[in-house]
């Protein structure tokens, strides 16, 4: 099963979420971060940003080179849904992502 | 040398994957399983379920309660696949990406375990080395995910 399918399963968080979380500023979006790791290789995390968000080869290079060059890279925002479901497809394909609303 | 995995004008992908590879990859599903089928918290798996909150734990919590189980149950899941079409000549695009999923948990499980560096492709293990063999499977599937995602790529719409 294409990895991207079944993880939908997983999505509605926010169902559970109890009313008065005081926690998350609900304006500011949130930001999916992917960090620099030495095991997955380039080619490998390129083709990922591809075929996960629908970038361009030249646009997913980039970001790449960012993880490899600076360390990290902002991959996709959005709702706190919305960047916990990538920062899930991500770990599915075994990259190291993470999420923190923008500040 | 033809290619490894070559994408079929049909669609899939033909094999050509030497013996000793088949065999090499052969032996990996049952391990990785066998390693899921314990503590999914276990220091070797860390890369495989890694956390999504970094400062707050209560939603980190609740993020791990809600993906762990499909997380390990789509790597389970392509487990099955590799150990099912190993002896293919012929894999569908489905079968391929499942096939890439193991390899690269794979890399990651050895990658973690051997305390992989970015100096370590420049300074293999000797071959008297204890993790010699390990190091030398974590190269290989790093050769042949190569192949798998040059393959699959060739297969990603093309954009802007």
């Amino acid at each position: 099963m294409p990895l991207s399918t079944t993880i939908a399963r997983t999505a509605p968080a926010e169902v559970e979420r109890p009313t008065g979380d005081t926690r998350t500023v609900p304006d500011l979006p949130w930001l999916v971060i992917v960090w620099n790791d030495p095991i997955n290789l380039m080619s490998y995390v390129t083709y990922v940003f591809q075929k996960l968000f629908g970038y361009s080869f030249a646009k997913a290079s980039k970001l790449m080179l960012d993880v490899h060059h600076k360390g990290k890279a902002i991959v996709s925002s959005g709702s706190r849904e919305k960047a916990e479901f990538d920062v899930s497809r991500l770990h599915a394909h075994g990259l190291w992502a993470t999420m923190q609303q923008d500040a | 040398m033809k290619p490894r995995f070559e994408p079929q004008r049909g669609g899939g992908f033909r094999l050509r994957l030497p013996a000793a590879e088949r065999d090499m990859l052969r032996t990996v599903p049952g391990q990785l399983r066998e390693l899921m089928g314990g503590d999914l918290d276990a220091p070797d798996l860390r890369r495989l379920f890694p956390p999504a909150y970094e400062s707050d734990a209560e939603l980190q919590e609740e993020y791990r309660r809600l993906t762990i189980d499909d997380l390990a149950e789509r790597r389970r899941e392509a487990l099955q696949v590799v150990e099912e079409t190993v002896d293919a000549d012929h894999l569908t695009e489905e079968q391929l990406t499942a096939w890439l999923g193991v390899v690269n948990d794979v890399r990651l499980v050895l990658g973690t375990r051997l305390d992989i560096t970015e100096d370590s492709y420049q300074r293999p293990l000797p071959q008297d080395d204890p993790r010699f063999a390990q190091f030398a499977l974590f190269s290989y599937m790093g050769f042949l995910e190569e192949n798998i995602v040059e393959a699959l790529a060739a297969t990603l719409p093309t954009t802007e």
